[in-house]
């Protein structure tokens, strides 16, 4: 089947000046606009947390370095955490769920288009406000500017006596802010999922993209509340003088704990869904395969779901809990385990037997299942209290959890950019460069958190704004520092890929991986209204059917 | 790839979709009863551990009136809904107003309870931990009634302009959903307060 044969009707108008664009874009409730803005959005602010991992790893390269005061540090590793978790990964996964999930399901917008905007203006300034504390939160008191009190912000460091001035506040407002605007995306996806899909696409036909982030947003609902609330305590506390979380009137600082973590841990899996999602979509296509047992990966998304839900306090062993409790939060961490093993056996299944091709979002695809795998084996050595005890707060939990949001989480999500480029830009990527930055970040991605867990394990910790020499920790930091260098260069080689194709790159046509899902019956970039017709499904792979209709997939599902 | 939207469209599958408006609000519901879940958590954990009084023990009485005619306007909202759906335009618009009514002699209990407590017995919310809770779940609730009133407000002044028909009873439904909520919330918040934190 020609691929390029897309005979819509080219509707070429003069080129509008600048000012009627950007009116276009600031004005839009096109969820396909507004996807490309939440991630041309979270690249700038990728770039920026980027940043201040780079200068966080110079300060670090050497024992007694002084390229930053400590009190900059402090600020750095808030930042770096906020910035990275809520106003890049949370922007970068709405965003193509935006973009993709009404094209999926055969729908022509989101279901609730102006509340889309909205939400996505609302995490846009909750960015904009968090950075604003540079300038804003100095204020009257010559305390401090950007936040400083860690990214989960514990008790009672955030109190008024402990945090003069207003950085605390800036950073208690933006997420309160951008999390209005998650939960208001959430709402809009659940409710686009279940009410707007075309006809013939019931639940279990529906593409594993869709239900994953159905179960995604579940959790946003049910996961970012509680930070909401946490954060809302956390105002009265210091604007009113409340004692929720004040140990001197007999509040509780562990409150806050499990407040946050009820959220955080979740979160994780609100991240890493989405992840799943990708791999999903990429791995079938690029191994020419149907995904191999769809229901189950489905029961194991919902699993993972309602575990992920009841697993936070694995953050909190070292806080000193009842032994019943480190016994359920162990057993429920270890449980989950299991729905993510069979997910990884169902991709290898996918690819085993599959003519594989190894094009850029497939080698970003393969190298988030080796290095999810081992994030989940170093998770479950965290999850075991006593083994946490030991090594709680120090860098091998950081390389943990560095090893699951980049190692999974960013592998992903760029191999997702590569793949859905053509769609949205119309325009091929290379293919040469695109390798190149698989590698260059490959390289730099091992470099950096495969020995970050060996001052781990040596007993730095985490958050120390320098060491002393002689620990045996120098070569490990030099080495990750190192790493950082690769990671970067990756990067931008990635924004040039993105660029120059986007002006250069040859026209990529409706459907350049022969796949199976809608979207790809749509030319790209697809039209304002999506499908000139809604379409009718009868399958997991409406393409496929239409492409092979000696052969339908309709009949062995 | 003309042709794949073309064939893609062959047959027309008869079926039902659930509407968005109720799915959305539903959805909307689950997240604010995620909110009120920590504060009714933080409430309960608190309770009994404040260092200095005044105690609920002491101060706190049950505003039963009151909490009937919230929860009466849960009958009343209801009513108005199915006046509009039979077509009963005139119906709707006095049971709506009853359910406002409702609404603000609730808010009015709320308010002479604050009142009372402030003035009379010096319990503000930074003076303890039961203030602070206390103030912080009845609050919470109190706000979400009055956004309640604020959009049922919105619709009775459309209805006094004649602008309120029977083909809008999907819209007002959909409030209705969430008028409903906050009466729900305040059963639980009732139970916490009044009866277990008492």
């Amino acid at each position: 089947m020609s691929t390029d044969s897309i005979a819509w009707p080219q509707t070429e108008t003069a080129v509008q000046p600048l000012v009627d664009r950007l009116h276009d874009w600031v004005t839009t409730v096109d969820h396909k606009r507004l996807g490309i803005l939440y991630l041309g959005y979270a690249l700038v602010f990728l770039a920026i947390g980027g940043i201040e991992a780079g200068i966080m790893r110079i300060q670090l390269i050497r024992a007694h370095n002084d390229f930053v005061s400590p009190q900059v540090f402090n600020r750095l590793f808030t930042m770096h955490g906020t910035t990275m978790i809520f106003f890049v990964v949370m922007p970068l996964v709405f965003g193509f769920a935006n973009y993709l999930i009404p094209l999926m399901i055969g729908a022509r917008d989101m279901a609730f288009p102006r509340l889309n905007a909205f939400s996505f203006w609302l995490t846009a300034f909750g960015g904009l406000l968090l950075y604003l504390s540079l300038l804003g939160a100095n204020g009257l008191y010559g305390a401090g500017n950007a936040p400083d009190v860690g990214w989960f912000a514990y008790a009672p460091l955030t109190s008024r006596t402990f945090s003069v001035g207003h950085s605390t506040d800036f950073w208690t407002l933006s997420l309160l802010v951008s999390g209005f605007g998650s939960i208001g995306t959430a709402v809009n996806i659940l409710t686009t999922i279940l009410c707007m899909r075309c006809p013939g696409m019931s639940l279990a036909k529906m593409p594993l993209l869709a239900w994953l982030n159905l179960v995604m947003s579940g959790m946003v609902v049910l996961a970012i509340s509680p930070l909401t609330a946490a954060q809302l305590m956390l105002l009265v506390d210091r604007y009113l003088g409340g004692h929720f979380f004040d140990t001197q009137a007999g509040g509780s600082a562990v409150m806050w704990m499990h407040f946050f973590w009820v959220f955080g841990h979740p979160e994780v899996y609100v991240l890493v869904i989405p992840g799943f999602a990708f791999a999903s979509e990429i791995i079938p296509v690029f191994s020419r395969k149907a995904i191999f047992g769809y229901p189950v990966m489905v029961a194991a998304t919902i699993c993972i779901g309602f575990i992920g839900m009841s697993v936070w306090a694995h953050h909190m062993f070292t806080v000193g809990m009842s032994s019943n409790a480190n016994t359920f939060f162990v057993l429920s961490t270890m449980a989950i385990a299991v729905p993510t093993g069979i997910k990884i056996f169902n991709w290898l299944a996918t690819m085993w037997g599959g003519k594989i091709e190894f094009k850029t979002p497939m080698l970003f695809c393969v190298g988030f299942l080796f290095q999810f795998l081992i994030a989940g084996l170093t998770g479950i050595m965290l999850g075991a209290a006593p083994f946490d005890w030991q090594l709680g707060n120090s860098y091998f939990v950081v390389a943990h959890f560095h090893y699951v949001i980049v190692g999974a989480i960013l592998f992903t999500i760029f191999g997702a950019f590569y793949y859905w480029f053509p769609k949205m830009s119309g325009k091929m990527y290379s293919e040469t460069l695109g390798k190149l930055h698989f590698w260059l970040f490959l390289i730099g991605f091992h470099m950096t958190f495969d020995f970050m867990h060996i001052p781990g394990l040596l007993g730095m910790p985490r958050r120390i704004y320098t060491y002393e020499p002689g620990r045996g920790w120098d070569v490990w930091n030099l080495i990750v520092t190192v790493g950082v260098v690769f990671q970067a260069l990756g990067t931008v080689v990635f924004v040039v890929n993105l660029v120059w194709s986007y002006f250069k790159g040859a026209t990529a046509g409706s459907d350049p991986w022969d796949a199976w899902t809608l979207e790809w019956s749509t030319p790209s970039p697809p039209s304002a209204y999506n499908f000139s017709v809604i379409p009718t499904v009868q399958s997991r792979r409406p393409l496929w059917d239409l492409k092979h209709p000696d052969d339908p997939d309709w009949k062995y599902e | 790839m003309n042709a794949t939207s073309m064939s893609l469209q062959q047959q027309s599958v008869a079926r039902e979709l659930p509407s968005r408006g109720h799915v959305g609000m539903l959805v909307l519901i689950a997240a604010e009863a995620a909110i009120f879940t920590i504060f009714v958590v933080a409430y309960i954990f608190y309770i009994g551990k404040s260092l200095t009084g005044p105690t609920p023990q002491k101060v706190l009485t049950a505003p039963i009136f009151y909490s009937i005619c919230l929860l009466s306007s849960s009958v009343t909202i209801h009513l108005a809904v199915k006046a509009l759906r039979d077509g009963k335009v005139g119906i709707f618009s006095r049971w709506w107003f009853a359910t406002i009514a409702l609404g603000a002699i609730f808010l009015y209990g709320t308010a002479t309870e604050w009142h009372r407590l402030i003035s009379r017995e010096g319990l503000t919310i930074s003076t303890n931990l039961f203030g602070t809770t206390y103030y912080s779940l009845v609050g919470l609730h109190g706000f979400h009634v009055v956004i309640g009133i604020l959009s049922l407000t919105v619709v009775f002044t459309f209805a006094l302009m004649g602008q309120v028909k029977q083909e809008h009873v999907y819209r007002v439904d959909v409030l209705s959903l969430y008028w409903h909520f906050v009466d729900a919330v305040w059963v639980v918040v009732f139970t916490v307060v009044y009866v277990v934190g008492r």
